[in-house]
């Protein structure tokens, strides 16, 4: 069995196979990166938003919680074919790569948001009232006091948030994205043996999470006060 | 004219009414206290005038000119010549002293950085803070932040200052060294609405005395009548009890 193994190891490590995987490594990668960035960026938005007391906001602050507590509850198998069933007949010939990374955009723009807020709401509210009675605009009191003292709170869950999703985007191989799992999947039924296939991939994996939670930890004890 | 006019303002939190009707008037220049058990509404008024809890009633003129606390703008121009200094000192604790001083003279009166620190540097000094410049709030003292804070309320210009129990939040060892900055500020012609509980500074410094009970005022004199000749049973009560201590 080892044996056999080995006389395969020359084989598995081709060129091609190779190629393969960096891509399929890629595909892993711009899912959870580019999907999570543009999912902070939107919950930091409905954040601020459900926080805002301005009565203008109201209405949309209750499309902001339907959704965040809507998503939040929804399996991201699901998410990804309510998108591919509702992209595919409105806009035909979008890849399936597109539409995973929208589903994980709108899945961690809901989590995203929800860390966000509890960040925001860990500045004590005498920090605001300075602030107020300085004459501080709203987006002065945010960007000035109330994020710079937020990130402690928020970047811990958020980057844990952000290192589990790598492993989630698995999900998108049901959908037929070439990414590390379908890309596993698809070795060993070309032949090679599991545990070399699955083996790379699951080295795959460790390479892209580990750096991304050193990342974290790193930005975390950077953002720490003095 | 009076420089601050508070004509018939009432407030409530809900249901129950935590200003009743207060009439209160400060000129240029004077130092009125606001003396009273917790809970008499003191901190309330402060509150109102620099627009952080809404009046039910009354009005508000400052320099003659009626504040709108419904109106933006009017709250704006309000704090423009208004500071107010809290008793948990509310410090940003992202920013180092010399930050926190200089935030609102450089972002709000977009005035150029280099003027801003120069006056914040002569603040600093005024209050005894000269060699803390880089600190952050955190790692002073609360005598020490407190003192920022009262450079930082300063660094605006206000006209108009109310302190709020400044000294309530700290160790008794550094009571003085905030007051003894209060002391030197009386003489500047800054107008001060000082809530306090150390009677012996608020006989010292104050123009006149506002004695506050269950949310309106009981009686207001110069501190020589308010503690040697109360003409209120209710002053007098309070007075003989905090002196006796």
């Amino acid at each position: 069995m080892l044996e056999r193994l080995l006389e395969e190891v020359p084989l598995f490590f081709n060129y091609h196979n190779l190629v393969f995987i960096a891509q399929a490594m890629g595909r892993t990668l711009w899912m959870t990166l580019v999907g999570c960035s543009i999912g902070f960026a939107a919950g930091l938005l409905l954040a601020v938003i459900r926080q805002s007391r301005s009565r203008l906001l109201l209405p949309i602050r209750a499309v902001v919680i339907a959704y965040v507590e809507t998503f939040r509850r929804i399996p991201f198998l699901v998410i990804l074919f309510i998108v591919l069933f509702v992209i595919e007949p409105l806009m035909p010939g979008t890849s399936l790569l597109g539409i995973a990374t929208v589903s994980v955009c709108l899945l961690s723009t809901a989590f995203l948001s929800e860390i966000v807020r509890s960040g925001l709401e860990s500045v004590p509210p005498e920090q605001v009232e300075g602030a107020r009675t300085l004459n501080f605009s709203a987006l002065q009191m945010l960007l000035l006091v109330i994020l710079p003292q937020s990130w402690r709170v928020i970047l811990p869950p958020a980057a844990a948030f952000v290192v589990m999703f790598v492993k989630d985007t698995s999900l998108a191989s049901q959908l037929g994205v070439i990414e590390l799992t379908f890309a596993g999947k698809m070795l060993v039924n070309r032949g090679f043996s599991p545990v070399l296939g699955f083996g790379a991939i699951l080295v795959c994996y460790f390479l892209l999470s580990y750096p991304l939670s050193r990342f974290a930890a790193y930005l975390e004890k950077r953002l720490a006060p003095s | 004219m009076h420089h601050l006019e508070i004509r018939n303002v009432s407030s409530s939190y809900g249901r129950q009414e935590v200003l009743k009707d207060v009439t209160l008037s400060a000129d240029k220049g004077e130092v009125i206290s606001l003396i009273g058990p917790s809970g008499s509404g003191k901190s309330t008024l402060l509150r109102v005038l620099i627009g952080l809890t809404p009046p039910t009633a009354g009005e508000v003129y400052v320099g003659g000119e009626r504040v709108d606390y419904g109106s933006r703008r009017s709250v704006r121009a309000l704090r423009d010549r208004m500071s107010i200094v809290f008793q948990q000192y509310n410090l940003f604790q992202n920013m180092t002293v010399m930050q926190n001083v200089t935030i609102a003279p450089i972002k709000i009166k977009k005035r150029p950085r280099a003027e801003a620190e120069e006056s914040a540097r002569e603040l600093l000094a005024r209050v005894g803070m000269s060699d803390k410049h880089d600190a952050y709030p955190e790692q002073l003292s609360g005598g020490q932040q407190q003192r920022v804070a009262i450079a930082r309320a300063l660094a605006t210009n206000p006209e108009i200052l109310l302190l709020d129990e400044v000294t309530s939040a700290l160790d008794p060892e550094r009571v003085n060294e905030v007051l003894d900055t209060i002391r030197a500020l009386t003489d500047e012609g800054i107008t001060m609405i000082i809530v306090s509980h150390e009677m012996a500074f608020v006989r010292e410094v104050s123009t006149r005395v506002a004695m506050m009970d269950d949310g309106g005022i009981v009686e207001v004199a110069a501190p020589k009548e308010i503690f040697d000749a109360p003409a209120e049973e209710r002053t007098r009560r309070f007075v003989s009890k905090i002196l006796s201590h």
